[in-house]
């Protein structure tokens, strides 16, 4: 065995190398994740979240646009649908009719139609004409910035902008819970 | 050569996230998957058929359907 067969030393500053590497780079993993964590949903008591979206499928600079903080003072019916969503299709004539009945009365639905391509949205607004009103929203910013769990959602919003009712889904034995939610912030924004 | 691990121990961490940090699609990013084509039976008097023939065999019933959720909607 040679007197040379010693072991290199090590010094303390490369031995700390390694340790703070892996908790550098457990540092990006925690950051990675931290991106990934669900934004807090649109829940009820908050602030709905304002937002502006072109009114028309094709839109153009000038066009009409929805937005959410000109309808302040008025009880929103905020609607997400597509035109592959099969309950939508259900909800189009009852929320025809839910504008028809309360229109008067300070409600304002508004349809927002996530469809990427709104090509898709024509075929589906041509057969059930909506008496409402529709904004699009290709890029998805909305239904992200509510955080909706499922197609369709809705969510109602009182005239002070806050949000009073988050439902998932479009049932018929519903309808009237929802109804029943409505005319409660109907009154309310009546006083 | 003394910068390398340091380094290399920072990129394997990331790496070790593997495809954790990819997001399964959003409710309303599911326009592909509400396509005919892509349900699972598209035949139903087929799978009325497979059923049988499957519960049957297992001498017991039920566990299969729609879980509901798959589609986001309702």
């Amino acid at each position: 065995m040679s007197r040379n067969a010693i072991p290199p030393t090590v010094s303390s500053r490369q031995r700390r190398a390694l340790p703070r590497g892996a908790a550098a780079g457990l540092m990006g993993l925690a950051l990675l994740f931290a991106g990934t964590l669900p934004a807090r949903a649109a829940a009820v008591g908050d602030v709905a979240p304002n937002f502006q979206l072109p009114a028309t499928r094709d839109p153009q600079s000038g066009a009409p646009t929805v937005r959410l903080a000109d309808l302040r003072g008025k009880v929103v019916y905020l609607d997400f649908w597509a035109s592959w969503c099969g309950p939508c299709k259900q909800s189009f004539p009852w929320m025809n009719d839910v504008q028809s009945r309360y229109g008067s009365k300070g409600l304002e639905i508004v349809a927002i139609d996530v469809d990427t391509h709104s090509d898709d949205a024509r075929a589906f607004l041509a057969a059930l004409p909506p008496r409402f009103r529709v904004a699009f929203d290709v890029q998805g910013v909305t239904p992200r910035q509510y955080a909706i769990r499922g197609m369709p959602t809705s969510i109602l919003i009182g005239a002070d902008g806050k949000v009073l009712l988050v439902h998932n889904g479009f049932r018929a034995e519903d309808t009237a819970e929802v109804e029943a939610g409505i005319q409660q912030a109907l009154a309310h924004a009546q006083n | 050569m003394k910068r390398l691990v340091p380094a290399a121990a920072c990129a394997a961490g990331l790496l070790c996230a593997g495809c954790a940090h990819v997001q399964p699609p959003q409710p309303w990013e599911k326009a592909e998957l509400a396509r005919n084509v892509m349900k699972m039976d598209t035949d139903p008097l087929e799978s009325a058929f497979f059923s049988h023939i499957y519960f049957s065999k297992e001498d017991s019933k039920g566990g299969d359907g729609v879980g509901g959720g798959g589609c986001g909607c309702n």
